[in-house]
């Protein structure tokens, strides 16, 4: 009994920084519509300043606390806004969606920067000797942290509810949560009051990331990203709407969690895989079982009809002699760099080529996933491991030909992706997403332990494939880049005809509008099984080509969830819905990591640190700059590289038609400019044509 | 027989009775209208006949098979097509597409396998019908256009074409004319009247403009705050009392 008492009074400490942070996401989604993925990044900031102050420099609680709650935090929520999520009130749910993900992908990497690579130990709260613990009732232990943690959150909601009841600012507050629009109408500037509750809203996130410190002994970025996920359980029970119930919440999970944990049985290999899951598990279970997200899309915002149409792809609209002038190009291009690579390049070109191949086919899945079914899947890479585990254990241990070990791969892969979209068919948009990050860090946490999945201790070996009397061993590279490229190509087709097909029409009926698409028979079920189980199968081959390609499954660093989060990032941003978009993102990355590793890295070190000192260039500045690109996504939504293309495109149209008015003046109406893109206007009613 | 019965269909919301034991049926090649003052319960029980709202009482009986357990896109392959009082079409799609994909969809060539063996293309004879159809409601010229760029008056005909591809044996049409100027509501009443006698289907008319209605409708049913109020032959039911105290306001 008194163990239990135990329990909950330290899982009451968890779960006053659950509840912290889930009324924080809370306030947010209501007040901006955005479900802030960075929120856990917004913690980690605050600790991460805290515990510098604090540990590093000395500075007194009281300063280091203000300083790191009271400044940085309300600054970082009052910069996100300004500089983001105000533009982003209009933006599609997908294009909210990728910018939080950028954040979460980029602000932990940039602080590291400054914070350190590694996490930081030997953690202090908020209050002198925390961990100094009393004993009121004989066996009951509760230490001083966890009282303050406990007292500043009650401190923490009594001045929240007075906010909300008794200031105007609260009212505003309470008001833009029940109708931006309205408030708007009613003559109050709902962007100053959405300016205030994301300050707001960081200071919660400061107050439970320097909370959380001393209860993990370490401030590391996984800590905070990992614990955002119960904060999340414990939204999506209220809904995204009552921030009483995401209170009540929190705290009940944080409590559940200890007592749950503390009865486990700790010696089978099942209950010590678990524990570390019981986040994930909360969330995708809330997510599956809670009535109120049934067949809830996320609200659009009702005047985006007047936005002007996307525009149309530049492929689809460009003139026959462009399209192929481009084509032509483009083979040219491939076919000297082919060459080059193959015939004179050092042979890290190579295996910049064969990374490239094999990230651009499984970006190809994102390709099928989000630019064909408009869904953000954010478990990509566990696709991938589960493709590379199947090879590497069926191909080592039973001896199976490694193609066909892949090909079975991808079919265990294409049933797990299904099997996740059936319970998640309910869920649209942001649960969706949430639900297969759920799933990616179950897997990560307990799957990838087990021997017969990830290999055990070390990594599953993974052979090179042979084919008759081909052998893709790694002493010739260059034919397992023919391979990789075989099965780029193959999936590339492939892609493109489910495209252009029924599966690809269907999609994108269900995208632009699904009552409609429902009026005419097609089934959402089925479309979404469908794509899912495709989108994993073409993850999972990649996944396998990485291994073979490794000569292991190394998990970590190639499968974590991280990188999920990453790769949607990057092809979002640079083009999903077209092949080139997949491939040259992938291409990007590889090279990026080539070139400025190894160029530019080194002219900074000899040329600029002689003037101003910086430390070593960080391995994940590739990461850092390729997120930070994605911000462009709101305003680009069709990828960086169509926006390009179609002003490229323009370009030469205009110098076409420049050259021709040139060439035969007299006649207007060249055969180009009839081929030339209409400007969209208005059709005349049918009785006048 | 008739295609559709819809019988003693009952809805309540939050204490609100939408709909009270409402019966209706439409036989087939038969365009049946249901008119009524806004708030009388047309679009709830257009929900209700397409699954979209699930019935607290009552049945709907299509082809003598009963729909209650019947998802809403069973429903469309069944062979009940409709529009949407707000137009709903594809954005980023052309007339053309919206045609196609429906014809897809009508000859179940949506396995994957199809799709990766042809290329998907779009057959022969499937361009055929989708040029019919942009022939018939005579939208030819905007063919391939995407659909934010047309008149509202061309969407509904898009929305009609749409329907129609699906190979429906009866259409539900909720408020054709709404935001329409008089004009486009005549031509859309004739082309309807072509494309009903040409594809011999039944159609189901939701609409409060009354000229529209009589110029199309042969039997009319009336709905007043959830109720059926009368119900008959066109020119009957217009000359009643009841349904001009309701509907037409007394004008007499």
């Amino acid at each position: 009994m008194q163990q239990l008492i135990s329990n909950i009074l330290s899982g009451m400490s968890y779960g006053s920084v659950y509840a912290l942070l889930a009324v924080g996401l809370v306030l947010t989604y209501k007040t901006s519509g955005i479900f802030n993925l960075a929120y856990g990044a917004q913690a980690f900031v605050a600790g991460a300043v805290y515990f510098d102050l604090r540990v590093r420099h000395g500075l007194p609680i009281p300063l280091a606390f203000v300083v790191a709650v009271f400044i940085i935090s309300p600054l970082l929520g009052l910069v996100l806004e300004r500089a983001l999520f105000r533009h982003l009130r209009t933006a599609s749910p997908v294009a909210r969606l990728v910018t939080t993900l950028a954040l979460l992908v980029a602000i932990p990497q940039i602080l590291k920067l400054w914070f350190g690579q590694n996490p930081q130990y030997g953690t202090q709260g908020i209050v002198p000797g925390g961990d100094h613990a009393y004993n009121p009732f004989g066996t009951v232990f509760v230490s001083r942290d966890d009282l303050a943690t406990i007292g500043i959150t009650i401190v923490a909601v009594v001045l929240l509810t007075f906010l909300f009841r008794y200031t105007a600012l609260g009212l505003r507050m309470r008001a833009v949560v029940e109708s931006p629009r309205m408030t708007e109408l009613a003559g109050i500037d709902a962007d100053r009051v959405s300016m205030s509750a994301w300050m707001l809203c960081s200071v919660l996130a400061g107050l439970a990331g320097v909370l959380l410190a001393p209860l993990f002994a370490a401030v590391s970025e996984f800590n905070y990203t990992t614990l955002v996920v119960v904060a999340m359980s414990a939204a999506v029970l209220a809904g995204l709407t009552s921030i009483p119930v995401a209170f009540a919440g929190g705290l009940m999970l944080g409590v559940m969690g200890e007592v749950v944990d503390a009865y486990l049985p700790t010696n089978s290999v099942i209950a010590s895989n678990l524990r570390p899951a019981l986040p994930f598990l909360v969330l995708f279970l809330v997510l599956i079982f809670s009535p109120s997200l049934r067949n809830r899309r996320e609200l659009a915002d009702p005047l985006a009809g007047v936005d002007p149409p996307p525009p149309p792809p530049a492929a689809s609209v460009r003139s026959r002699f462009l399209t192929n002038g481009t084509r032509g190009l483009g083979v040219l291009a491939g076919v000297v760099v082919g060459y080059y690579v193959f015939f004179h390049a050092a042979s890290n070109w190579r295996d910049v080529a064969i990374l490239a191949a094999i990230l651009a086919t499984i970006f190809l899945s994102i390709t099928v996933i989000t630019g064909m079914a408009g869904e953000i899947c954010l478990c990509i890479a566990t696709f991938a491991a589960i493709g590379a585990c199947t090879t590497a254990q069926l191909a080592t241990r039973f001896g199976v030909s490694v193609l066909l070990a892949m090909v079975v791969g991808a079919a265990l892969a294409a049933l797990v992706g299904a099997l996740l979209a059936l319970p998640a068919l309910r869920l649209g948009g942001i649960f969706l997403s949430l639900a297969t990050l759920a799933f990616a860090l179950f897997f990560e946490n307990v799957m990838v332990k087990f021997d017969w999945v990830g290999g055990g201790a070390l990594p599953e070996p993974t052979p090179r494939p042979t084919f008759g009397s081909v052998n893709f061993d790694t002493t010739s590279n260059k034919s397992f880049l023919v391979l990789c490229l075989v099965v780029l190509v193959i999936v590339s087709v492939v892609v493109i005809a489910i495209r252009e097909g029924t599966t690809g029409r269907v999609l994108a009926a269900l995208g632009a509008n699904e009552p409609a698409a429902a009026s005419i028979g097609i089934s959402a079920t089925r479309a979404r099984i469908t794509v899912f189980a495709l989108s994993a199968a073409i993850a999972a081959i990649g996944g396998s080509l990485l291994a073979m390609y490794e000569g292991a499954v190394n998990y970590n660093p190639d499968f974590v969830s991280f990188q999920s989060l990453f790769w949607v990032v990057l092809v979002v941003s640079i083009g999903s819905r077209t092949v080139e978009g997949a491939i040259q993102a992938a291409i990007g990355f590889a090279a990026f990591q080539i070139v400025v590793l190894n160029e530019v890295v080194p002219w900074i070190n000899n040329h600029v640190q002689p003037w101003y000192h910086m430390g070593p260039p960080p391995q994940t500045l590739a990461i850092i700059l390729l997120s930070l690109g994605a911000f462009t996504y709101a305003k680009h939504p069709e990828g960086v590289l169509e926006y390009q293309k179609r002003k490229s495109l323009d370009a030469a149209q205009r110098g076409i038609d420049w050259f021709k008015r040139g060439k035969d003046a007299g006649h207007p109406t060249s055969e180009l400019a009839g081929t030339a893109p209409e400007p969209l206007r208005p059709a005349s009613a049918p009785g006048s044509s | 027989m008739s295609l559709l019965v819809a019988r003693s269909v009952t809805k309540t919301f939050a204490g609100i009775t939408a709909l009270a034991d409402v019966s209706l049926d439409v036989d087939e090649r038969e365009i049946v209208g249901l008119i009524g003052p806004n708030g009388a319960g047309k679009t709830t029980f257009f929900n209700c006949l397409l699954g979209i709202v699930k019935l607290d009482a009552g049945t709907v009986i299509f082809e003598g098979r009963d729909l209650a357990r019947v998802p809403t896109y069973r429903r469309a392959r069944l062979g009940i097509g409709r529009t949407f009082q707000r137009i709903e079409l594809f954005s980023g799609m052309t007339p053309r597409e919206h045609f196609l994909v429906a014809e897809r969809v009508r000859n179940g060539r949506g396995a994957l396998w199809k799709d990766i063996l042809f290329l998907g293309r779009p057959s022969a004879d499937e361009n055929a019908r989708a040029n019919a159809m942009l022939e018939l409601l005579d939208i030819a010229s905007v063919a391939d256009r995407p659909v934010e760029s047309l008149s509202l008056g061309v969407g509904r005909l898009v929305e009609i074409g749409r329907a129609l591809m699906t190979g429906p044996k009866l259409v539900l049409l909720d408020e054709p004319s709404s935001g329409l100027d008089r004009q486009e509501t005549e031509g859309l009443a004739v082309k309807l009247r072509a494309v009903q006698k040409e594809q011999g289907i039944a159609i189901l008319l939701v609409e409060h403009d009354v000229d529209f209605v009589r110029s199309l409708v042969e039997r009319v049913f009336v709905l007043d705050f959830g109720t059926l109020i009368a119900s008959g032959p066109t020119s009957e039911v217009f000359a009643d009392d009841a349904v001009r105290r309701a509907y037409l306001g007394d004008l007499v």
